[in-house]
């Protein structure tokens, strides 16, 4: 077992993450991808964690877990909001803060 | 101050109080003018009281003075009053006069003896050396010669005036021969005056106002007569000359009137720039101090250098040329007579113009050592004298009016004063000021007494003749007072003329103080002049027909009374002071004989000249040869004009004289009949350039070049800020913030373009920045 | 009440016509009478706390600072609110005292147009606390402060109630003080400066100047700045220019505070401050200054013949009277700033009652042409008789107050202190004495032409023509009665400025024989 096996493995998941992110119009999936590059810092802490003998990588995952799901409510929250005024979620047309 | 005189030597209650008689007319003269208008006389009883007052105390004061003369009864010591405030914490300890400390140190010797109440004397009795000032009342300690014996000390009082400086100031009085000749002179004329001037000018327009300026003048004349202190004389110099401003200028409705006032009162300023410099001179040269008798002694003594008494002595002459008439500064005094005639009598004849001649002898010390008068044969006094003497007579010659011939007349006799001062004859001039007072001030009443018979006409050629037989009394006082002028014997002029010919000292055995021929020739030829006007004065005026067109007639008693007291003193006043030998001669006691001498004359003390002073000896073949000049001219002059009147009865002048027939004769008339063209040169071109260009240019610089230059500076400075607030502030200051804005602006344009609200693009901003930021930490790190 | 008087009544004295002005403020303008009442009650309470100052006055510890009052005030830069009062301010206290209720009692019926009698007053009452205050402060800020609060209300007072070309004259005088005060300003400064920064006290800089070794240079350079702030407002050639017109210009009742008090602030700076702070410099500075001032006299007096009004005219004799005034203290003896000192009390009641008689007749003849006028003494003949006494007064006549600022400031320039070159004030001396011909010849020329002689076809029926009024007998006599008194008792004033005089002149002539010791060592 290697530690880059891991971080690859991380590396693909942020990248496909970033995509979502960056590609795809629907809210909630944008907000999926969101989640996905979080797991994938995930990943990382606690691969770095169990190579480093450390604990505190894992106890960082728990926050950040926690932080995730606190997150992914506040989002669905908006998504559903814009849904309700603008009966979409496509995250092109909620230009609203256009300066 | 009773207590105090418990010493052995008393001084007279007169001569401590002595300020009285000046304060009376001063009383007067704010009495008459705050109420005098509301008085049945408007104000005129108010002015003649107190001057009979003044006169009665003057002449108490003179019985006093000569008792005390006669009697011997010299040294007083001087009257000082104690020093009610004096600080001494105010007087610096450490300052550099070294008089000032021998002053300080002897006026603390009188805060020890202050009196508490105001204006309490402390009389140092006991003699000299007590006294602040030591050498005031001593009399010459050895006199050398033996010829005099000290006396007449003069006795002085004074107080505390204000202190500047280490210096105190005091004000007094100064009670000597001189100035109790004075206020003799002052007062008595004053008091006639008065008399005069109720009848003269009654119902005038300003008959309150023209008292009240009497008496203000009488107190005036009086402060300045009494002066102990040079600072007071020009005090009261000053207020004198502001009288006679405002008298010349009584009737100031008509302009020449008031031209003539103005002109008399800037001539006098003229000489006062000398009176101003020359006392500041002696001031510092006698080592701070405006005391008479300390300046006198000091330059007696040779305390003050030669060159400070010569500066100090023609400064001074100037002052004595304005206000005493003499040549070249006489010219207001002929133009004066434009005030009316009692004034012309009192201030412009017999007191005011005479200050001048007062304050050589009140200095005549420093004048003395200044012109180092004794053995001289010429100095600047005696020269100004004798050409005033000889060009004045000359002028007289050729007036029209009556008033103006005497007006000259006297110019001619203050110069013969001054001259007899600059050749040393101190008793000489001031005997002939006395006789000259009375006799002239007689012809001035005269005159106007003709011109109030005549409605107030002064030409003679136009206006008189033949009026003896309308006004008796006018016409034999005028006679007498011509007579005393002309010197003939044994009038009032002839002594006194006498004594200063005989003082210049050319005639054999006459002796004197120098040999002074050119003054002696001037004062020969005025002499006969001085006949010879007078004799054309009263042959036109009196003699021959009438020529005016109304009935003359006598004036009242108000005038012919004082007309004839000063006759009958133009007669007798000479006696005063003739020659010893000549009183044994006629069988007298020999007493009798120069008592004038004895009483003003300060001889043997410290102050007055000592060293080489002398007396000229009468000359018997003198006073005969002046007295043939006199009457040989006069009598030349009475036989042209009966020839006159022989061919025309009614003629004034021949239409055919010398002046029509020789040119030399005409251009020297018309010389003086310009009055050798002084006054061309002062109102046309002195005055006139004053006041025309040289003031225009003051102003025009004044205008455009000071001015100017603000404004100019006022047109750059505006330029300027135009040139800062278009360039630089607008430009610049302003461009930069504008250009701050505007960039501001422009980059919020462009960088709008980035705020598309698109999350989507944040985010790739966002990644793509990171992955930016992470090839940099491992590429470069 | 003596308590009171030693901690608070120079403070009372100088505040309470800004007390006034404040009542003023808050009632209508409409109301007239009572505006008059209040200012007038105002500057007496003021007077009565100054008389009773003087009455209390040790008159014979003239050289101390009395009633002085030293509180702290802005601590950072050591600047004191410091007043007091010494011989030296005492006559121009009692000046400032007596003049401006004259002027408000002479403003009862005489409000120059355009009216409005509130704001008038109250500037005139700022004004007397602006001049008190510069006479009594004893600190060089405060001093400031006090000499520049003069400035404005003058400003406005002849911008609103001036004549025709009221807005360049008074913008003239406002520049002209201005730049000046600048000046002076630096010097200050400068002076805290060089000695230490330590105080702005006028008695702690004397000290501290005798104590620090300053450079003479820079002694001279301070003195230059002080000399330019003080001589612009008293003021002298070639700085006079704003006077003429700031006085034809202003109202009757600005030119006779200008001429009575405001010029003596800068001669006043002269003997106060300059003179003791910097004697060295000032030794350096006399002959110029003395130059100056003779050049003012006869210069003033050129111009003044060369006028054809008479408010001009008047205007322009202050410039050469003030010339005597400067000639005096340029002396630097104890003589010539007596005499100094003395001067500018006379001026300031002739010349002030100078302004006031002209004043009057622009009233009455609405005009001030000398040519139109002529025959006052007809027509009004008290008035002519004041003026005839008055110029009297100003040609320096003897037995006047005028004489004793003239004749004592020629006489000392006859001896100098020493350091200063004697030849070249004997100079000055005759030039000075040849002034006063030139001032009797315009006076008097005045005189003829206005009073004498007979009233003009124009004027001859003119019903507005009256002699003297009631308020202008209450304003004039007071004056009148203190020239002749101060005339006659010239101790009035000497021997109260005489003390702190001396102690100046002193300190000069140590300084002026220091340096001439120098210059024989060297």
């Amino acid at each position: 077992m290697y530690l880059n096996q891991f971080l690859i493995f991380a590396a693909i998941l942020f990248c496909i993450g970033v995509y979502g992110v960056l590609v795809r119009k629907n809210g909630v999936l944008v907000l999926m991808s969101i989640e996905l590059i979080l797991n994938s810092v995930n990943i990382n802490l606690v691969a770095f964690g169990a190579f480093n003998g450390d604990i505190a990588g894992q106890v960082f995952a728990l926050f950040v877990i926690a932080v995730a799901a606190a997150e992914v409510g506040v989002g669905l929250a908006i998504v559903l909001l814009i849904y309700r005024n603008r009966r979409s979620i496509d995250v092109a047309e909620a230009n609203l803060l256009k300066g | 101050m009773f207590a105090a005189e418990a010493a052995e030597t008393a001084v007279p209650w007169l001569y401590e109080n002595v300020w009285l008689i000046p304060a009376l007319p001063a009383t007067s003269f704010l009495l008459i003018l705050f109420f005098g208008k509301r008085l049945p006389f408007k104000g005129a009883e108010i002015g003649i009281t107190s001057v009979v007052a003044a006169f009665v105390l003057a002449v108490l004061t003179t019985f006093t003075w000569v008792g005390d003369v006669e009697g011997g009864n010299t040294a007083y010591g001087t009257v000082k009053v104690a020093d009610e405030k004096h600080s001494d914490e105010e007087h610096g300890d450490d300052h550099s006069h070294s008089e000032d400390e021998d002053h300080g140190s002897s006026e603390e010797e009188h805060d020890d003896e202050e009196h508490d109440d105001e204006g309490a004397l402390l009389v140092d009795g006991d003699g000299g050396d007590a006294q602040p000032i030591a050498f005031t009342a001593g009399s010459l300690a050895a006199v050398e010669e033996g010829d005099y014996e000290p006396r007449g000390a003069a006795v002085v009082t004074e107080v505390n005036w204000f202190e500047s400086g280490l210096n105190v100031f005091r004000i007094g009085t100064l009670v000597d021969g001189q100035s109790v000749m004075m206020l003799f002179v002052v007062t008595f004329i004053s008091m006639l005056v008065h008399i005069y001037s109720t009848d003269y000018v009654n119902g005038d327009r300003r008959y309150t106002h023209y008292f009240a300026f009497l008496s203000l003048f009488t107190a005036s004349m009086l402060f300045m007569v009494l002066s102990s202190n040079t600072l007071q004389l020009i005090v009261g110099w000053e207020l004198v000359g502001v009288c006679s401003f405002g008298l010349i200028g009584h009737w100031w409705e008509e302009k020449p009137n008031s031209d003539a006032a103005l002109k008399a009162f800037l001539t006098n300023r003229v000489g006062d720039i000398g009176l101003l410099v020359g006392m500041s001179i002696l001031f510092f040269g006698a080592g701070q101090t405006f005391d008479i008798v300390e300046i006198n002694t000091k330059a007696l003594n040779g305390e003050i250098s030669g060159t400070v008494t010569t500066w100090a002595a023609v400064c001074l002459m100037a002052a004595v040329m304005s206000k005493s008439g003499q040549f070249i500064l006489h010219t207001w005094l002929p133009d004066a007579m434009a005030g009316p005639t009692p004034v012309s009598a009192l201030i412009h004849a017999a007191t005011m113009v005479v200050a001048g001649v007062y304050m050589i002898g009140r200095l005549y010390g420093v004048f003395w050592e200044g012109f180092s008068i004794f053995g001289g044969t010429l100095n600047l006094m005696a020269f100004i004298g004798g050409l005033t003497t000889v060009g004045g007579g000359l002028l007289a010659f050729v007036q029209r009016d009556i008033k103006k011939v005497l007006a000259y007349s006297t110019v001619s006799q203050l110069g013969y004063m001054v001259l007899a001062l600059g050749v040393g004859a101190y008793t000489a001039a001031m005997f002939h000021l006395f006789t000259h007072a009375f006799f002239k001030a007689c012809l001035f009443l005269g005159a106007g007494s003709v011109s109030h018979a005549c409605h107030h006409s002064f030409d003679m050629k136009a206006d008189m003749g033949g009026l003896r037989k309308h006004m008796p009394i006018t016409f034999w006082t005028f006679i007498i007072g011509s007579a005393a002028l002309a010197g003939v014997p044994p009038l009032a002029g002839f002594w006194s003329k006498d004594e200063i010919l005989i003082g210049a000292g050319v005639w054999p055995g006459t002796g004197g103080n120098g040999t002074y021929l050119i003054p002696f020739i001037f004062g020969m030829l005025t002499a006969a002049m001085t006949a010879a006007y007078m004799t054309r004065t009263v042959w036109l005026t009196f003699f021959g027909e009438y020529r005016g067109h109304d009935h003359p007639h006598e004036s009242g008693r108000r005038i012919t009374v004082p007309l004839i007291i000063l006759a009958t003193m133009a007669v007798f006043v000479g006696f005063l002071n003739v020659p010893k030998s000549f009183v044994s001669t006629i069988g007298l006691p020999e007493d009798w004989g120069l008592l004038f001498e004895e009483w003003v004359e300060p001889a043997g003390q410290t102050y007055f000249p000592f060293d080489g002073f002398t007396h000229a000896k009468p000359s018997l073949s003198l006073a005969i040869v002046a007295t043939l000049l006199a009457t040989g001219a006069g009598f030349l002059v009475l036989r042209y004009y009966q020839a006159l009147y022989r061919k025309d009865p009614m003629a004034s002048e021949y239409s055919d004289g010398l002046r029509a027939r020789n040119g030399l004769a005409a251009a020297g008339y018309r010389v003086l009949e310009n009055k050798y063209y002084l006054d061309h040169l002062y109102t046309g071109i002195i005055a006139g350039a004053t006041k025309g260009p040289l003031a225009r240019a003051a102003y025009w610089f004044n205008q455009n070049v000071l001015d100017g230059i603000v404004n100019v500076a006022g047109f750059i400075s505006v330029r300027a800020g135009r040139f800062i607030y278009y360039f630089i502030d607008q430009g610049v200051v302003d461009g930069t913030v504008n250009a701050s804005g505007r960039t501001a602006s422009g980059s919020g344009q462009f960088l709008r373009r980035i705020q598309t609200g698109q999350v989507r693009q944040y985010a790739t901003l966002m990644f793509g920045a990171a992955a930016l930021l992470a090839a940099v930490f491992i590429f470069a790190v | 009440m003596s308590e009171f008087l030693l901690d608070w009544g120079i403070t009372a004295m100088v505040f309470l016509p800004l007390v006034g002005a404040l009542i003023m403020m808050v009632i209508p303008g409409s109301d007239e009478e009572t505006h008059k009442t209040i200012a007038l009650a105002a500057t007496v309470a003021t007077a009565v706390i100054g008389v009773l100052l003087l009455l209390d006055f040790d008159y014979d510890n003239t050289r101390t600072l009395q009633f002085a009052v030293d509180r702290s005030w802005i601590d950072v830069i050591n600047a004191r609110y410091f007043v007091a009062l010494d011989g030296m301010s005492l006559p121009l206290v009692a000046l400032t005292l007596l003049v401006v209720p004259l002027v408000i009692i002479y403003s009862w019926n005489h409000i120059p147009s355009p009216g409005n009698p509130k704001v008038f007053l109250i500037l005139i009452l700022v004004l007397h606390t602006g001049m008190l205050g510069t006479f009594v402060a004893q600190d060089l800020v405060l001093f400031f402060v006090f000499f520049e609060v003069v400035l404005l209300p003058m400003y406005f007072m002849i911008g609103v109630w001036g004549g025709e070309q009221r807005m360049y004259a008074s913008i003239k005088f406002f520049l002209y003080t201005l730049f000046g005060s600048a000046l002076m300003l630096v010097s200050f400064l400068a002076l805290y400066w060089v000695t230490g920064s330590v105080t702005f006290s006028i008695p702690g800089l004397i000290e501290e100047v005798a104590a620090n070794d300053i450079a003479l240079s820079t002694q001279v350079l301070i003195f230059g700045g002080m000399f330019m702030g003080f001589g612009i407002k008293v003021p002298m050639f070639p700085f006079h220019t704003w006077l003429p017109d700031a006085h034809t210009q202003a109202p009757t009742q600005g030119s006779v505070i200008l001429a009575a008090v405001l010029l003596k602030l800068g001669t006043y700076g002269f003997v106060r401050i300059a003179l003791p702070i910097l004697p060295e410099a000032a030794i350096e500075w006399a002959p110029w200054i003395g130059l100056l001032a003779c050049i003012g006299i006869i210069y003033g007096a050129l111009g003044c013949l060369a006028q054809t009004d008479m408010k001009r005219l008047i205007a322009f004799s202050s410039v050469a009277h003030m010339g005597y005034v400067m000639l005096g203290i340029a002396t630097l003896t104890d003589f010539g700033i007596n005499a100094a000192i003395f001067g500018m009390v006379a001026h300031g009641l002739i010349t002030g009652m100078l302004f006031f008689i002209a004043g009057s007749v622009k009233d009455r003849y609405h005009t001030l042409e000398i040519k139109r006028l002529g025959g006052l003494l007809v027509q009004a003949p008290h008035m002519g008789w004041i003026l005839g006494f008055t110029t009297m007064a100003s040609l320096g006549l003897p037995g006047l107050a005028g004489f004793w600022g003239e004749f004592p400031a020629i006489l000392a320039a006859y001896q100098p202190a020493s350091g200063l070159d004697t030849t070249l004030f004997r100079v000055y001396m005759v030039v000075a004495a040849i002034g006063t011909v030139l001032a009797a010849a315009y006076l008097l020329w005045l005189l003829q032409r206005t009073a004498f002689g007979t009233p003009s076809e124009e004027f001859k029926d003119d019903p507005e023509i009256h002699d003297m009024v009631p308020t202008e007998y209450v304003a004039w006599i007071p004056l009148l009665i203190l020239i002749v008194v101060l005339g006659f008792v010239p101790g009035l004033v000497f021997d109260v400025t005489n003390g702190p005089v001396t102690a100046v002149a002193d300190a000069l002539e140590a300084a002026g024989s220091a340096a001439a010791g120098t210059a024989i060592g060297e």
